[in-house]
């Protein structure tokens, strides 16, 4: 596209993505969560891949980044759910509520604080999540437009 | 002065929604799409419903606009005559 839209749009990507981890790491806290946080960011890579020229923009996004991204946080999900097992409790059991250390602190009755260091593994599933989503929807913008530059059918716009 | 808030972005919805039907320009009609999405998000938050808000704002204004753009630059930009 225009140079007015590639400058904005390097101007906007970090404000994104910082919105978008800020979602992800206060999904406890706050509205949102990992599925939010994770679009919000897809929402920062596909800014990126609508504003610039595809042969810019692929060698700094690569699609093995998002597959890492999509298959570590698929693999963290089940493995936190299911080391709730190994602890002689439930699928799913929050082991790490109350021990102080990671997430652990106990919340205080009332009007919520704002206390990070709260909540067991629900922070750390909606990492989980975030990267997942992140991924997956990622993804879906790379294929989208390798297909369409594969193709060459947009030869009128000069990519 | 609530009221008026929500008349105001339910009259837009059904305008923005009705140009992303008329228009003939199919840039102009992704553009009213993300307009429709944003009005839509407001609503959620006005309604108490900020995870929604959150979650609209992101994919509706943001994920599909890009998506939509990209689909009207790789095929025509004007629609068929009927």
């Amino acid at each position: 596209m225009s140079k007015i839209v590639s400058a904005a749009a390097d101007f906007l990507y970090p404000f994104v993505m910082i919105f978008g981890f800020y979602i992800v790491l206060h999904g406890h806290l706050t509205p949102g969560g990992g599925f939010q946080g994770g679009a919000v960011i897809a929402t920062g890579v596909a800014l990126m891949f609508a504003a610039h020229r595809y042969r810019d923009i692929a060698p700094i996004f690569k699609k093995a980044i998002f597959n890492t991204c999509e298959t570590v946080g698929l693999v963290l999900f089940i493995g936190l759910a299911f080391a709730g097992l190994f602890y002689g409790k439930s699928f799913m059991y929050n082991w790490l509520a109350r021990i102080p250390g990671l997430f652990g602190e106990q919340v205080s009755y009332g009007v919520n604080p704002g206390s990070l260091d709260t909540g067991g593994i629900i922070p750390l599933l909606n990492i989980a999540v975030g990267l997942e989503v992140l991924g997956a929807l990622s993804l879906v913008i790379y294929y989208l437009l390798t297909y369409v530059v594969q193709m060459g059918v947009n030869k009128h716009h000069g990519q | 002065m609530d009221l008026a808030i929500q008349v105001l972005i339910l009259s837009g919805l059904i305008l923005t929604g009705l140009l992303v039907f008329y228009l003939q320009d199919l840039l102009h009609s992704a553009i009213a799409f993300a307009a429709f999405s944003f009005l839509m998000s407001v609503e959620f938050y006005i309604l108490q419903a900020p995870d929604v808000a959150i979650a609209e704002a992101g994919i509706g204004a943001g994920l599909t606009t890009a998506i939509l753009i990209k689909a009207v630059r790789s095929t025509t930009r004007r629609e068929f005559d009927r």
